[in-house]
Parts: C-alpha cells; sequence; structure tokens
C-alpha cells in the first residue's frame, strides 16, 4: 500500500476564488493510501516546496498528488521538489485543478465538487505508480542549421564560437538570405551589405562552420541528440573547391535573357552566375533551365574561358548523409504574391513594385545602379505613393492577404519614404496607412522625422484603386482625417506586401515533426517563456520562420537559439522520458500493428526463443521497443489487439483506476 | 445610445448581416468609391454611424440612394465587413416607412436611358422601391 501526500494550491485566487481548497484537502484526507492532506496559497514556491519536503520525509511518503494548475506548468517543478527529498519523481500525480477546474467554472459548489474528483482519480492512479527510472542516450556534438539569412548566419556563428561544429544548409546558390537583397537598415540607416557580409566572411573562414550551399534537407531521421540528416546537394555543374570566383564565366556566357531573382527579375543575368559580389560561397553556378550546354549539349563556353577548369557539366546531385545533436530551423520568409490584388494594378504596370523590388531599385548593386527610376521607361519618378498593409491585417480572404500584422512593413516604409526625400527632394511623396506600428527602440522617432524634418505626407486611409493612365499610375484613396477622397496622379507606387514564411517550411516540419500554426509559422515550446525552441526536443526556432520580425530581433533570436543548443550539446548524456511503451512479449502475437501506428518508428519486430513446457523452446516473433525514440504517444497501446503493447507510468490499469475513481 | 437607436442598430446589424465590429478603419471602401463625391455620408462613415448607432442621420440623407451597389467596398475590404449590405439596410429601413419610397416603381422608366446596363436596372429596382 502505498503511503500518498495531497498538497491542494490554492494559486493566490486562481484556484482558492472559485474551488474551496480546505475542503478539497479534507476531502482528499480519506482517500484510500492518503495519509497526509495539506493546501497551502502557492505551492509552487519555495516555501510551498518546502512543504511537500518536510511531508515526504516526516510521513515517509511513497507517493504525492499536487492538486495544481496543469502538468505542462509545473509538472518538472514539482517532480524535482519529490526528487529533492528522495523520493521518485515518478510517484507524483498532478491533478489540474486551475485550468480544467477552476478557470471553467464560476461556481464554488461545482468547482469544489469536480476538484474533488480530480483529485480522487489523481490518488487512484498513484496507488498504481513505480517508480521510473530514465534511460540516457549519447549527443553527437554537432548543430544542423536550415537556412542561411542573417538569422542562420548569426546562430552558427554564436554555435561555433562555443566550439561546436556546425553546418548551414542553404537552399540558394550563396548564403546571406534578404539581408543582402535590402539597402538600408532601420532606424540607423547603415548599409545592410556593409554590416552583413562581414559576418557572411566569418561564417566562410570559421573553421567550425560548414556551408553545404545550393543544398535542401530531404530526410530526418532520429530524435533528440541523435539526428541522421540526409542534404540534397544540387549540382551546380561548377566544382566548388576549383572554381575561384572571377566571374569570366558570367560574363563571357551567351545565354544573357535569364531573369534575375536577386534582382527579383527586374534585370537578367547569364545562365552560368554568381547572384551577387558578395556571394558565399563565391562560385558560380550553373542554371540548368537556362544553359544552352545542359539543354542541347551545344556550347561550352563558360568551360572554355574558366582557366581554373573548373566547370563540370556531368555533376550530378549529391546526397550526403550527417549526424547533428541539434537542429535549427532559420527558414526565413517571403513577400507575398500580388497577383490576387487587382485592385493595386501589379500586373498591368511596372511601375507598381513591391518594397522589396524598391529595396533593389535604391540599391547601389541593383539593377538601376542605386538610381530611383521607373521600370517601365527609366525616367525619375516625381510623385511616389506607399501603401501600407498590403495583404497583411487582410482576413476577408485566406487566398489573398494574411491576418498577422507583417510587423517591419511601417518601418522600412518610413525608411524608404526618408530617403526617396533626402536624395530626391524634388518629389513629393505619400504615404497611406491604417495604423503607424513603430514600437521598438529609435523607431517612432524615426517615423516622426520622416513627417517633420523630411516631409512626408502621411495620410490615414487606405488606398482603393490603382488605374494605369497613360504613363502616369492614378490612385484613387480615402484621407479619413479629412474625410475627403484623394485622386493623386502618381509615377511609381510601392506596395508594402506582407510578408509569409517560405514555402519550403511546411514540408520541412513534416520532416522534423514540429509542430506549425495555420499561418506555417514554426511555433514556439511556450510562446513567452520558450520562445526559441520548438515543441519537438532539439529543434529549436531562428529568426521569420517563426513570425514577422526585424532584422535586430531576428539577431536576438537566432543568437538565443544558438545559446539552446550550446546548452543541449554541452552535454554528453541526454535523460530520456522513462514513460516509454514496453511489450508483454508473452502476450504478443506478432501482429505489427504497433509498428504500423507509431508515428517515430520506435517499434521493430525480432525472432526470440521462449521455453515451452518439457524443455522445448518455441522461436517466436514480438514487438521491439527502441526506448530512446520512442516518444510515449500511446498509440501502439491503442493498437495492439491482445494487450501486450502498454506505456509506462500511463499503463491501462493505471488510466482505468482514473476513469473508476471519476465514475465512483 | 438610447433604447429606439439600439433596437434600430440591432435590426440593421440583422438585416445586413454585417458585424461592423470587424471594421478597423483602414477606409478602403472610401478609396475605392465611385460614387464617393456625391455622398454626404462615406461607406467608412455608414459602417462606424450604425456600430455607434447614428443611424437616424444615414437615414435622412441622400446619401443612402447615391450608392451604386456596385459592390467594391465588399470585393477590396480587407476584413471582410461589407460596407454596402450596411447602406443597403439602411435604406431598407427607410424604405420600409409608410410611404416613404425614394420613387415610384412606375416613375423609374421615364427616367432610365437605354444605354442603362441591367445590372443598374435591378440595383435601382432595389434602391428605390420595395
Amino acid at each position: 500500500m502505498q503511503r500518498i501526500g495531497v498538497f491542494v494550491c490554492w494559486c493566490g485566487s486562481n484556484i482558492a476564488g472559485t474551488v474551496d481548497v480546505v475542503a478539497v484537502s479534507e476531502a482528499l484526507k480519506n482517500e484510500p493510501g492518503v495519509v497526509f492532506s495539506t493546501n497551502y496559497q502557492y505551492m509552487c514556491s519555495q516555501a510551498g516546496q518546502n512543504i511537500i519536503i518536510d511531508a515526504i520525509k516526516e510521513h515517509n511518503l511513497t507517493g504525492i498528488v499536487v492538486c495544481s494548475c496543469s502538468p505542462r506548468m509545473h509538472e518538472a517543478t514539482f517532480r524535482k521538489t519529490a526528487a529533492a527529498a528522495g523520493l521518485n519523481p515518478y510517484m507524483v500525480e498532478i491533478a489540474n485543478i486551475r485550468e480544467q477546474c477552476s478557470w471553467v467554472h464560476k461556481e464554488m459548489p461545482i468547482g469544489t465538487e469536480k476538484a474533488i474528483i480530480l483529485g480522487k482519480a489523481a490518488i487512484a492512479k498513484v496507488n498504481l505508480n513505480a517508480p521510473l527510472v530514465p534511460g540516457e542516450s549519447p549527443v553527437t556534438k554537432r548543430a544542423l542549421v536550415i537556412g542561411g539569412g542573417i538569422a542562420g548566419i548569426q546562430t552558427a556563428l554564436d554555435i561555433a564560437e562555443a566550439g561546436y561544429e556546425v553546418d548551414i544548409v542553404e537552399k540558394k546558390p550563396t548564403i546571406g538570405g534578404k539581408m543582402a537583397q535590402i539597402d538600408k537598415t532601420f532606424p540607423t540607416l547603415d548599409c545592410a551589405a556593409c554590416i552583413l557580409t562581414p559576418k557572411m566572411v566569418d561564417v566562410a573562414q570559421n573553421e567550425k562552420i560548414k556551408i553545404y550551399s545550393y543544398s535542401e534537407v530531404t530526410e530526418v531521421n532520429g530524435f533528440v541528440g541523435n539526428y541522421t540528416v540526409k542534404i540534397n546537394k544540387k549540382a551546380r555543374y561548377v566544382k566548388e573547391d576549383v572554381c575561384t570566383g572571377c566571374g569570366l564565366c558570367t560574363e563571357k556566357c551567351p545565354m544573357k535573357k535569364v531573369p534575375n531573382e536577386f534582382n527579383l527579375g527586374m534585370d537578367n543575368r547569364r545562365a552560368i552566375y554568381i547572384p551577387f559580389a558578395q556571394a558565399v560561397p563565391k562560385v558560380a553556378t550553373i542554371d540548368a533551365n537556362y544553359c544552352t550546354m545542359l539543354k542541347t549539349g551545344k556550347c561550352g563556353v563558360c568551360s572554355k574561358v574558366c582557366t581554373a577548369g573548373a566547370i563540370d557539366y556531368t555533376q550530378k546531385d549529391e546526397v550526403i548523409e550527417q549526424k547533428y545533436g541539434a537542429i535549427v530551423v532559420a527558414t526565413g520568409f517571403n513577400p507575398i504574391s500580388m497577383d490576387k490584388f487587382d485592385e493595386f494594378a501589379y500586373n498591368q504596370s511596372k511601375d507598381v513594385i513591391t518594397s522589396l523590388e524598391f529595396e533593389r531599385l535604391t540599391n547601389a548593386a541593383g539593377p538601376t545602379a542605386g538610381k530611383l527610376l521607373r521600370p517601365s521607361d527609366g525616367k525619375h519618378p516625381h510623385t511616389i505613393v506607399f501603401v501600407q498593409c498590403v495583404g497583411s491585417r487582410c482576413s476577408s480572404c485566406a487566398e489573398k492577404g494574411k491576418e498577422y500584422c507583417s510587423k517591419i512593413c511601417c518601418m522600412y516604409t518610413a525608411k524608404h519614404a526618408m530617403l526617396t526625400r533626402d536624395k530626391y527632394p524634388d518629389t513629393d511623396v505619400y504615404v497611406f496607412y491604417i495604423d503607424v506600428r513603430t514600437p521598438g527602440k529609435a523607431f517612432d522617432e524615426f517615423y516622426r522625422r520622416a513627417v517633420e524634418e523630411y516631409g512626408v505626407h502621411y495620410i490615414k486611409g487606405m488606398v482603393g484603386k490603382v488605374s494605369p493612365e497613360g504613363d502616369k499610375l492614378m490612385v484613387r484613396a480615402s484621407d479619413l482625417l479629412a474625410n475627403k477622397q484623394l485622386n493623386i496622379e502618381a509615377d511609381l507606387v510601392v506596395l508594402a506586401a506582407a510578408i509569409e514564411p517560405d514555402k519550403s517550411a511546411r514540408p520541412l516540419a513534416t520532416m522534423l515533426t514540429a509542430s506549425m500554426d495555420t499561418n506555417d509559422f514554426f511555433t514556439e515550446a511556450h510562446p513567452k517563456l520558450r520562445p526559441v525552441e520548438s515543441p519537438t526536443a532539439g529543434v529549436f526556432l531562428s529568426g521569420t520562420c517563426q513570425g514577422p520580425k526585424d532584422i535586430p530581433e531576428t539577431v536576438s533570436q537566432a543568437s538565443a537559439a544558438a545559446a539552446k543548443v550550446i546548452g543541449l550539446l554541452s552535454k554528453d548524456k541526454l535523460t530520456g522520458n522513462p514513460c516509454v511503451a514496453q511489450s508483454d512479449e508473452l502476450m504478443c502475437n506478432g501482429c505489427s500493428s504497433c509498428e504500423r501506428v507509431c508515428p517515430y518508428g520506435a517499434i521493430s519486430y525480432v525472432d526470440k526463443e521462449f521455453r515451452m513446457p518439457n524443455r522445448t523452446t518455441v522461436v517466436r516473433r514480438v514487438a521491439s521497443v527502441n526506448e530512446a525514440v520512442c516518444q510515449g504517444c500511446g498509440c501502439c497501446t491503442v493498437a495492439c489487439p491482445s494487450g501486450a503493447m502498454d506505456l509506462k507510468g500511463f499503463a491501462n490499469k493505471q488510466i482505468m483506476a482514473e476513469v473508476d475513481a471519476i465514475c465512483k | 445610445m438610447d433604447r429606439t437607436n439600439e433596437n434600430l442598430r440591432k435590426e440593421i446589424i440583422r438585416e445586413s448581416g454585417v458585424n461592423p465590429l470587424k471594421c478597423m478603419r483602414c477606409g478602403k471602401c472610401s478609396g475605392t468609391c465611385p460614387s464617393y463625391g456625391e455622398m454626404e455620408y462615406h461607406p467608412h462613415q455608414f459602417v462606424y454611424m450604425v456600430e455607434t448607432g447614428d443611424i437616424e442621420p444615414l437615414m435622412k440623407s441622400k446619401s443612402i440612394y447615391k450608392c451604386l451597389s456596385c459592390f467594391a467596398c465588399i470585393d477590396r475590404c480587407p476584413r471582410g465587413v461589407e460596407p454596402a449590405k450596411i447602406v443597403e439596410a439602411v435604406r431598407l429601413e427607410v424604405v420600409r416607412q409608410q410611404g416613404a419610397n425614394h420613387l415610384k416603381a412606375e416613375d423609374i422608366p421615364s427616367i432610365i436611358d437605354e444605354d442603362m446596363p441591367q445590372q443598374a436596372l435591378v440595383s435601382a429596382f432595389r434602391k428605390y422601391s420595395k
């Protein structure tokens, strides 16, 4: 018989407001096995924990029930408390009388009655609990960072700084991500490339960091500390270790009409290309969709001009298999497509552009060498209209826009407007806004400078329609404060398009069994207290894959994710979860049902010899659980037709005892 | 908000099926409205004034007959508020009052011209008569 202690928490008034905690602790005193019962204002506090420790020692308790908040919140806390008093931590049960009781009921008698029942169920379970000892698994001291934007770069640098090996997998031919395409950064207006490219060089030169560029993760197996990942290194038809990055091939290639994705298709590149001057690795890549040699077998100019002999038209995709202890997701974002926004005439006029295109148009390395010129006729625009919230905060149609605020547009639009007025004082710049959101260090000051010092016309209201008329764009909008409708003849319209997670994120989440929200942003383990960890152990989140963020926030989160990875990799062994499946081999009929339902691939079948009467033996096929891989989800226990499969800590008889206690 | 206004507000919300609280006051409806210049109260004001129960001025205003029912505001509203339906509901409230028709159905043939699209005719009947 167990000797059980019951500890009822008030949680201030959170529980005590709707549950008579004294009545609960009194009622539970009489349950079978209970030898001690008490209540306290904050059981999770140091004083509360001391009450538990003292009671365990004084009453020789073999199990405890804490009636408090959700086990998600404080189960770990109370397990540690029990361990401190010398009790096996798996002899602790939590009765959730807060989230599932006091918070959902309004009347004290009902809340109290339910709390008592929940307490009884937990006691019934503890009566059948057995001490469990978690297993251990080794940690591969190497991290994988998926995505080589500023988030992935910062995470990799920080992990490498701590002395661990890191690999960056980047699907583009170069690392750098979106930040490499941006001209200036708010609110300090320093040049993005000037602060990013030294970091890219640091990555390239760091001995601990390996870059797999033009590569994608195709398969992930294993679990925290022990991942095996397959990386597909796409053929770039250039030997990376031979190419010197001289760029001669990119000048001589006769295929000149390939849309340059780095400049968002506003100019052309060759079929063999280096995305931008500071690319890392600075290696040419042949675009197989456009290369005449690869398509028809006739050309070979790049091969002829390459003095290093780096061109290899026979190169094939290569699959690399590597082991990792931790995986960081840094897959980033893209602006949404403007195709569904007919009212802004994005597809009708070249002079309606997105903000990212505007960045390229003002960048010295962009298609216009930094001069702000209209894409249609190359003329200098005089009236420029910026439209904010294009597709952000849009709940009317999920295919069109996104319900969330994209967070960065207010600030970059203020930056664009300010820089335009600064460089071209002859321009009239209008910004149509719904709200201007500037929470952040020196952000509001920055926006006010655009208005007060640079004379940008900020108009509260939205643009309803943009119609191309001749070489002008007629912008019809409302000025809500003046209660007027405006018709502006503009030369250039810039749309602050909402941002969305990169399309590669969803399939990656499936590979990692990491959860996502409905917008395809990765979910955090806790939105406030564990913001850089995925709920899947060993998977960490860095940058905009988790939610819209500006550069400073991304970098902070990237370093935070690195700190978490370093914490994990610094351990030699990881303690597993002992609540795993176990099969009663004598009952197992070898049907494979459990193997088929296991989402983690933790169950395999083995042929095993069993002793039979009269010194005979028989070989039977039985299920075997890999405890290091099992996550304790319990699918197998439900699927098993013979009742051989059970979950330690959540055994069928324990669950039934709880149900019985509730139904009594 | 007094009781009459509250009842009127509920009535209009029920008839239109529109929840004005969804409006985030971006003004895209008014930025897009082709009849804006002829309206005393503009689409975004309709939404806000129904939300606050300030409906009588809307009922007295000619603005309810200036709406073309082109539904551009409905198409472009990022929040799915559907302002034109609110305008229509206010109009219905007026039309339902005895003798409050803006036009009689039989007067309409004399004022339409031959080039008028059929959709405008249907819209006119919806607007001007019971």
